[in-house]
C-alpha cells in the first residue's frame, strides 16, 4: 500500500512541483519558534475565507437576484432549505468575524513592524485584500435588499457623486440607474459572487507566496535567517508544519467556539451583525430614520460625516485608507518591533487604538453637535499617528534589539 | 498576557454603547415599553397566539414566507387540527400564510399597503409588538375612532376590540413653552371587553411569542444544535491543546 502510494507520488513529482510545494510552504519552512497570540488570526482569515467561499455558494443555489424576488428568497432559505439559516448566519456572521480576524492581523503588523523592510510588498498585497474585501463586504450587504441593504448603498453610491465634474456620471455607471435598483442589484451579485472573490483569492495566494520568499517576521522583529546552523537552517526557525499547523488548530478552537456562540445564540448580535431594520423589505420610496453602514466600515464612515465639505470628506475617506497603505515608509525607525521602539511609538499607537474604536463607535451614532466634534478630534488623532510618524519614530531612543528571538 | 487585556477590554469598551444602544429606551412612542413572556418551549402558548393571528390578523396581514404546515410542526398541531381550526382561506397545508385581502382593497380600505407580519418581531422587537398591540385607545379624531401610543395615528383599527374593550388616554403635558409634549400617562378602561385586563394582557403575550416564533422558526433548533456544537468545539480545543504540547515539548 504504501508503496504503491509512493509510486503514484513520484508520478506526479515527475509532472508537477507536490513534494517541492508541500516542502516550500509547510514541511520545511522555516517560521519563528516564538510566535505569540497575535500570529493566530492570518491562518483565522483564511479559515474564514474558505466559509465564506463554501457557504456563499450554497447560499447562492437559493437566492434570487432580483429586486423582486430578493428578500422572499433570503426568508425562503431561513425557512424552506434545509439548514439554510445556518449557511446564512454562518455567512453573515463570517463577514463581520472577517473584519474582527483582519482587524487584529493588521495590528499585528503595526505592532511588530512587519511592514518594514523586507516586507513592504506583504504589507501591500494585504492592504489590497482589505481594501477588496470591503468592496466584497459593501457589495454582499445590498443582496438580501433590506432596508438597510437598499439605503445603505443608496448612501454609500452618492458618496461618488461627490467627486468634482465626473461624479454624477460615475455614480450613474455604477448602480446603472438613477437609484439603487434591480439592475444594481444584479451586477452587485455578479461582483460579490465571482468577481471579486477571484481577486481575492489570487491576492491572498500573492500575499502567502510573497511571505514565504521573505519569511516570517516576529514579535522581536528580527530577522532569523541570520542564524543559520551547519545545514542552512534559521536555529530560531521551526518547521511551520507540524508546529504550526498544531498550535493553530487551538487557534481555530478558540475561535469556532466564539463564532458559535454567536451563529447559534446571538445571529444578530444585537442587531450590529445583522441590523434590525434590514428585517424590512427594500422600499425605495421611505427612507430609514437613521441609516448606518456596518460595524467594520464606521471609522470611515465617522471621518467622512466629520469633514463639513462633502467632497473633502469623501477625500478624508479615502486618505485615511492610504494612510495604512504608506506605512512601510511612514516608519524610520531602526527597529521593527514595537518592544525596542521607544516611549513616543508606543502612546502614539495607543491613542491609534483608542481613536479607531472611539470613530468605530461615532460612526454608528445619529450625529450630534457635541458627537461631530468628538469625531473631529479623533480623526485628527487618527491622521497625526501616521504623518508624525516618520518624525517621532526618528527621534525617540530606541532599546538594542537581541541577536536571538525571546522565547519564554 | 497583559496586552490581551488591554486589546480586548478595548474591544468591549468599543461594544459596549452597541448593546446598551440596541436594547435602546423610549423605542415604544409615547409609551414606556411593557415586557411580554416570550417563551418558544410553551407550545401551548405559541398555539394560543397562532389561534389569535390566523382569526384577528391574518384577515389583513400575511405572514407570506411562512408556510402553514412548517407552523402546524413546529408547534405541535397535528394536520387535522391545522386545517380545521387554523386555517380559513385554503385548505392546502403546504401553502405560503398568505393574506385574505387584496392589495388594492388594502390601499382603498386603509390608506395604506399593510405590511407583512413574517418578521414583525425581529425588526420590531418584541417589546415594541406587545406594548402596541395592548396600547390602542380611544380617538375620534381618527377614521376608525382609535388611536395608538406606540405607533400614532396608525391606519389600523382596534381588531382585538371585541376581547379588550376601549380604553381612554391620560394626557398630561410634561415640559413647558415649545418642549411642551403631550405624553399618555394610563389608558382606562371605557368599555369593558370580553377579557379582563390580565386575560388580554395574557393573550397578547401569547400572540406576540407566536409573532417571535413566526419571525424565526430555526429559534426552535439553533440553540439545542448549538449547545451540541459547542461541547464538540471544547472537546476539540482540549486535544489540540495536548497534541500541541506534545509536539512542541522537544522546542527549546
Amino acid at each position: 500500500m504504501k508503496n504503491t502510494l509512493n509510486s503514484v507520488l513520484v508520478w506526479v513529482d515527475d509532472r508537477f512541483p507536490l513534494t517541492q510545494l508541500w516542502n516550500d510552504h509547510l514541511a520545511k519552512y522555516y517560521a519563528p519558534k516564538n510566535f505569540n497570540f497575535w500570529y493566530y488570526f492570518g491562518s483565522l482569515a483564511l479559515l474564514v475565507l474558505i466559509n465564506q467561499i463554501v457557504t456563499g455558494i450554497w447560499l447562492t443555489m437559493n437566492y434570487k437576484p432580483n429586486a423582486e424576488l430578493a428578500f422572499a428568497s433570503v426568508e425562503y432559505i431561513m425557512r424552506d432549505v434545509n439548514w439554510g439559516w445556518l449557511l446564512r448566519y454562518m455567512h453573515s456572521t463570517g463577514a463581520s468575524l472577517f473584519f474582527v480576524v483582519v482587524y487584529l492581523h493588521m495590528f499585528r503588523g503595526v505592532l511588530y513592524g512587519s511592514y518594514k523592510k523586507p516586507r513592504e510588498l506583504i504589507w501591500l498585497l494585504g492592504m489590497g485584500i482589505y481594501i477588496v474585501l470591503m468592496a466584497e463586504a459593501f457589495m454582499g450587504y445590498l443582496l438580501p435588499w433590506g432596508q438597510m441593504s437598499y439605503w445603505g448603498a443608496q448612501v454609500i453610491i452618492s458618496l461618488f457623486g461627490a467627486i468634482p465634474v465626473i461624479g454624477e456620471e460615475l455614480a450613474l455607471w455604477i448602480r446603472g440607474d438613477y437609484v439603487v435598483s434591480d439592475a444594481t442589484l444584479n451586477r452587485f451579485f455578479a461582483l460579490h459572487v465571482i468577481a471579486l472573490p477571484l481577486v481575492l483569492l489570487g491576492l491572498v495566494m500573492a500575499h502567502i507566496i510573497a511571505l514565504h520568499e521573505v519569511g516570517s517576521n516576529n514579535p522581536d522583529g528580527i530577522n532569523i535567517k541570520k542564524n543559520k546552523d551547519e545545514n542552512g537552517i534559521p536555529k530560531d526557525g521551526i518547521p511551520f508544519h507540524p508546529y504550526y499547523t498544531v498550535k493553530d488548530l487551538i487557534g481555530v478552537g478558540v475561535f469556532l467556539i466564539i463564532a458559535s456562540l454567536i451563529i447559534f445564540f446571538a445571529p444578530e448580535m444585537g442587531g450590529y451583525f445583522l441590523e434590525h431594520a434590514n428585517f424590512v423589505p427594500a422600499d425605495p420610496l421611505k427612507t430609514p430614520e437613521h441609516i448606518a453602514p456596518l460595524w467594520y466600515f464606521t471609522p470611515f464612515y465617522a471621518i467622512l460625516r466629520a469633514v463639513p465639505d462633502k467632497f473633502l470628506g469623501v477625500v478624508a475617506m479615502g486618505l485615511a485608507i492610504v494612510m495604512f497603505v504608506l506605512l512601510p515608509w511612514l516608519d524610520r525607525s531602526p527597529v521593527r518591533s514595537m518592544r525596542y521602539k521607544g516611549i513616543i511609538s508606543k502612546v502614539a499607537l495607543g491613542l491609534f487604538v483608542v481613536a479607531f474604536l472611539v470613530l468605530c463607535w461615532l460612526g454608528m451614532q445619529a450625529p450630534t453637535p457635541a458627537k461631530t466634534i468628538l469625531a473631529r478630534v479623533f480623526s485628527i488623532i487618527y491622521f497625526a499617528y501616521f504623518l508624525l510618524m516618520p518624525f517621532y519614530t526618528r527621534m525617540e531612543r530606541t532599546k538594542p534589539v537581541p541577536e536571538r528571538v525571546t522565547w519564554q | 498576557m497583559a496586552m490581551i487585556n488591554r486589546v480586548l477590554a478595548a474591544v468591549l469598551l468599543c461594544a459596549a454603547p452597541l448593546f446598551a444602544q440596541a436594547a435602546g429606551g423610549g423605542a415604544c412612542g409615547q409609551v414606556p415599553c411593557q415586557h411580554p413572556d416570550i417563551d418558544l418551549g410553551d407550545e401551548e402558548s405559541l398555539q394560543r397566539g397562532a389561534k389569535l393571528f390566523v382569526d384577528y390578523c391574518l384577515s389583513c396581514h400575511g405572514a407570506s414566507y411562512q408556510r402553514y404546515n412548517r407552523t402546524g410542526r413546529d408547534i405541535g398541531l397535528s394536520e387535522d387540527e391545522l386545517v380545521s381550526d387554523y386555517m380559513h382561506i385554503t385548505d392546502k397545508p403546504g401553502q405560503l400564510m398568505k393574506v385574505a385581502m387584496a392589495a388594492e382593497d388594502a390601499e382603498r380600505w386603509f390608506g395604506i399597503n399593510v405590511p407583512d407580519l413574517s418578521l414583525v418581531a425581529r425588526s420590531r422587537g418584541a417589546d415594541w409588538v406587545y406594548t402596541y398591540l395592548i396600547s390602542f385607545y380611544k380617538d375620534e379624531s381618527r377614521p376608525f375612532g382609535v388611536n395608538n401610543g406606540v405607533f400614532k395615528d396608525v391606519g389600523m383599527p382596534h381588531v382585538l376590540w371585541d376581547l379588550q374593550g376601549l380604553k381612554a388616554a391620560q394626557k398630561t403635558t410634561v415640559g413647558e413653552g415649545d418642549d411642551a409634549a403631550k405624553v399618555i400617562e394610563e389608558l382606562d378602561t371605557v368599555r369593558a371587553g370580553s377579557m379582563s385586563d390580565e386575560e388580554f394582557e395574557a393573550a397578547m403575550s401569547d400572540l406576540t411569542n407566536f409573532l417571535v416564533y413566526l419571525a424565526e422558526p430555526a429559534k426552535m433548533v439553533r440553540t439545542q444544535v448549538g449547545m451540541f456544537v459547542i461541547l464538540f468545539l471544547i472537546v476539540f480545543t482540549v486535544l489540540a491543546y495536548f497534541l500541541k504540547k506534545e509536539y512542541w515539548k522537544d522546542i527549546h
